[in-house]
């Protein structure tokens, strides 16, 4: 009887420590095919969002929830091949610059329809931007339309708009238009893939609020419904005519709160497709999940940031700070803090974006110590021998600034200490107010793949991302050269020479590429392709019958 | 008893005031800008921030703000989040779930914490009792978002008998696991002191008294001792109900229940000043309400309390 009752409490004891463990369940998941069976054209896919912080309007979709469910809604003019990022075309038969690339002509694909069965003409782009580009419509974002002519007038820097239409876009006929530019932008068609370029239908217009609730596009799938903070459905538009048909039936797009909370599902299947693996479950994600766990690269960097306005980087001479990026050891701190969750930085532009070079900073990327050292001797020592790295602490910041300090006072005896603000607003505030003491935590996700995305908007004296006071009038010149040239291939070449030009200056100290560290339920069929923006093609994602 | 009741509902008219002015204040001196935050690693053009905060009366004065605010709040318009979306919408979405998260957690803290208690209680210095000392001791020690994750991690995760997240929340079953979690502290305590007063109590003089008329042992310990043991039980659970809102924030954010904790730590997160007061007030209002009706029901458990 004894030993019965001893034997129990062993084996209950064993069912304990092999929960705590996470060896039970997981393993055969990682003998599913899935590449096997049909695929179901009607199939729900289902797939994690959190609340969308804004309308469904494309002008007011800048964080990422809201436009992964735009993205489904509505076809742009353009997209972008994934992995290349080489151009093509959606709603646009074509888009052709002048000789000068200062003005563009757009011609549509005839014949396509909203949702609602009106139909997408020229004036339906036309309308939209204007709409947007309006200051009293308060849309976040309504800069990207500053390059077009007479965007001053209805978005002007102080004060209300002085009249409704840009100047510079010209309705020609029902399936075209034209778009003026202040200056020449060889590369502006690739920015007309981002979400603010979608058009509206006639509708929107006399209820704006209504339609963020309820949005109507041209894209592959219509929406259906919204049960804000649970649920967002969209399904298969069958009128649709563009390249990129949906290969499902709809999305379910699924509230969570927590990572966490996500993972669990997916492990149940409960969903199909998670955002991000959370960190608790880092070590064992590719255990749990076997070869339905997902790392993927996408084209986005982060780096840290000398405040440039600050007493100690004012002058400083880049050799420092060339000497301080060569003190991180990328390689050691990507595979063991971050556990392989990012992949040491070369360049300051991400793969998968056009004109990103392998090794574009050569030996300044590289760890090693004994130079180092001597850099930062030579540029005359890092003001006060300390730095500080700010960075938000309501995200999972603290280990690698920790460990990135770390990795520069074992180098080169510079102190370093982690600046942590409460939220990502403070950090922001700081920013802004030029009131970061030293350095600061910078991150950037293509918006469009070329070059200039990860050096002309972040590091042009005037760029919106430029919040450390950088400026450099021979980097200004040559970008402006360089948006000028005769094609795209041109200008990703001069900004190749830009990024030289900046690896001689260092505004910043590029840190490592991200990556996509999530899993796909066992519903779906082959694996879930991704996008250059870490978020899944989602018309091109098939489940099993 | 009716001009008690009317003082107390008075009395709360102040306690609203201050309340919501505090919250009011606190949310505005919260570091980082909401609207600025919006705009994320690109800085936004200034005209563009000034016009939004216009919009929503941002670039008035605090307490401006404040009475413009509780001036709408008396019109029952709580105002607009920074997403356009009617703060009142936000709550009567949120509000019904973790009602009926709270009240099935109550009700398991009611039965099996009184239960155990009372069990305890009535052997008091026996086994069982040391034994409910110790499981409710262990429970108190565990911080609940621990306890959260475990019970979600063996009981969905691994074994799969449980959904691990809340799918629908008008399902009690998949409602169970949240509500026993969140349950789980104040089922302790509910149980210890239960325990404490029904040992007691058995040694009253009325317990002697009833025992000595040959009254029957379960109308003894049903109705004599249970109802005079179970004042300051009620008071307890009376206040609980605040905390558990309060709990709610990590018991809902574990199972991924769309209630009012959720909502008031989002809201928190991005500074949205509406949100926060809104859902505070209204559950200032609730605990507000609750403290009367357990004062109102010491009379009918206890006559002798008699409110002058």
């Amino acid at each position: 009887m004894r030993g019965a009752k001893s034997a129990k409490w062993v084996a209950i004891a064993a069912v304990v420590t092999m929960a705590a463990t996470a060896c039970g369940g997981g393993g055969d998941s990682a003998s599913d095919d899935m590449d096997k069976g049909k695929a179901d054209p009607n199939g729900i896919v289902t797939a994690q969002l959190s609340e969308p912080q804004n309308p469904l309007q494309p002008a007011n979709a800048k964080e990422s929830q809201g436009s992964r469910v735009l993205r489904t809604i509505f076809a742009g003019l353009v997209d972008y091949e994934p992995g290349t990022g080489k151009l093509e075309y959606v709603n646009a038969e074509s888009v052709t610059p002048n000789d000068d690339s200062s003005e563009w002509t757009v011609k549509l694909k005839p014949g396509w329809k909203f949702h609602d069965g009106t139909p997408v003409t020229a004036k339906s782009y036309v309308d939209s931007w204007n709409w947007s580009a309006n200051i009293a419509n308060n849309q976040t974002n309504s800069s990207w339309f500053a390059d077009i002519v007479g965007f001053d007038d209805v978005h002007p820097e102080k004060g209300k708009a002085k009249k409704d239409a840009m100047s510079g876009l010209k309705v020609v006929d029902d399936n075209t238009f034209t778009i003026k530019l202040t200056s020449p932008v060889s590369y502006f068609a690739y920015k007309l893939g981002y979400d603010v370029w979608a058009p509206l239908p006639e509708k929107f217009f006399s209820d704006p609020k209504g339609y963020g609730e309820k949005p109507v596009g041209n894209g592959p799938y219509k929406f259906e419904s919204w049960e804000h903070n649970k649920l967002i459905k969209v399904r298969k538009f069958a009128g649709y005519k563009g390249p990129n048909k949906a290969q499902n039936g709809g999305i379910d797009f699924k509230n969570y709160t927590t990572a966490d909370a996500a993972y669990s599902d997916l492990r149940s299947n409960n969903v199909d497709w998670i955002e991000q693996v959370p960190t608790t479950a880092l070590k064992t994600y590719k255990q749990d999940l076997g070869n339905r766990a997902i790392d993927q690269a996408y084209s986005a960097v982060q780096s840290i940031v000398p405040a440039f306005y600050s007493k100690s980087w004012k002058d400083v001479d880049p050799k420092v700070i060339q000497g301080l990026s060569q003190a991180i050891d990328r390689d050691t701190i990507t595979k063991t803090v971050l556990q392989g969750t990012r992949q040491p930085a070369d360049s300051y532009v991400a793969p998968g974006v056009l004109g990103y070079k392998k090794g574009a900073l050569g030996d300044i990327t590289k760890y090693d110590p004994a130079a180092a050292k001597k850099l930062i001797k030579e540029g005359g020592g890092v003001p006060g021998n300390k730095i500080q790295i700010q960075y938000n602490a309501d995200q999972d910041h603290k280990p690698w600034v920790d460990a990135v300090c770390n990795s520069i006072r074992q180098a080169t005896g510079v102190e370093c200490t982690g600046d942590p603000k409460p939220t990502f607003q403070a950090d922001l505030d700081a920013r802004d107010a030029h009131k970061v003491k030293s350095m600061y935590r910078g991150g950037w996700v293509l918006d469009y793949p070329v070059n200039s995305n990860f050096m002309r908007d972040l590091y042009g004296s005037k760029a919106a991302g430029n919040t450390s006071g950088y400026a450099n009038k021979e980097f200004d010149a040559l970008s402006t050269e360089a948006d000028k040239a005769s094609s795209v291939d041109e200008t990703v070449k001069k900004y190749q020479e830009a990024e030289q030009l900046l690896a001689k200056d260092m505004p910043a100290i590029p840190l490592w590429f991200y990556k996509v560290n999530s899993g796909q339920s066992t519903k779906i069929l082959g694996k879930i392709p991704y996008g250059q923006d870490g978020d899944p093609i989602f018309d091109q994602v098939k489940v099993k019958k | 008893m009716g001009r008690y009741a009317a003082r107390r509902l008075l009395q709360m008219i102040p306690i609203f005031i201050g309340t919501t002015l505090l919250i009011f204040l606190m949310v505005h001196i919260l570091p980082g800008d909401p609207v600025r935050a919006m705009y994320g690693d690109k800085a936004p053009d200034p005209a563009q921030i000034a016009a939004i905060k216009h919009a929503y009366g941002f670039d008035k004065p605090v307490l401006e703000q404040y009475v413009n605010y509780m001036w709408k709040l008396l019109q029952g318009d709580f105002g607009n989040n920074l997403a356009g979306r009617p703060v009142l919408d936000l709550m009567t979405d949120a509000f019904p779930v973790t009602l009926r998260l709270t009240l099935l957690a109550i009700i398991l803290e009611i039965i099996i914490g009184v239960s155990l208690g009372a069990w305890a209680g009535l052997k008091a210095g026996k086994a069982v009792d040391t034994g409910v000392l110790i499981f409710t001791l262990v429970v108190i020690s565990i911080p609940v978002f621990v306890l959260g994750f475990i019970a979600r991690f063996v009981f969905a995760d691994e074994l799969g008998w449980l959904p691990p997240n809340v799918q629908d929340s008008t399902n009690l079953g998949q409602l169970f696991l949240p509500a026993l979690v969140l349950a789980t502290l104040s089922m302790a305590y509910v149980a210890r002191l239960t325990r404490t007063t029904f040992a007691e109590n058995l040694r009253a003089d009325y317990m002697r008294t009833a025992l000595a008329k040959g009254l029957p042992r379960r109308r003894i310990v049903g109705v004599h001792l249970l109802r005079n043991s179970l004042i300051p039980v009620v008071t307890f659970i009376g206040t609980d109900i605040g905390g558990f809102i309060g709990g709610a924030v990590i018991t809902e954010g574990i199972f991924n229940i769309q209630g009012v904790g959720n909502l008031l730590y989002r809201a928190v997160q991005t500074s949205e000043g509406s949100t926060v007061t809104g859902v505070v007030t209204v559950i200032v209002l609730v605990i507000l309400v609750i403290n009367l009706l357990i004062d109102l029901l010491y009379a009918v458990l206890d006559p002798r309390i008699r409110y002058a």
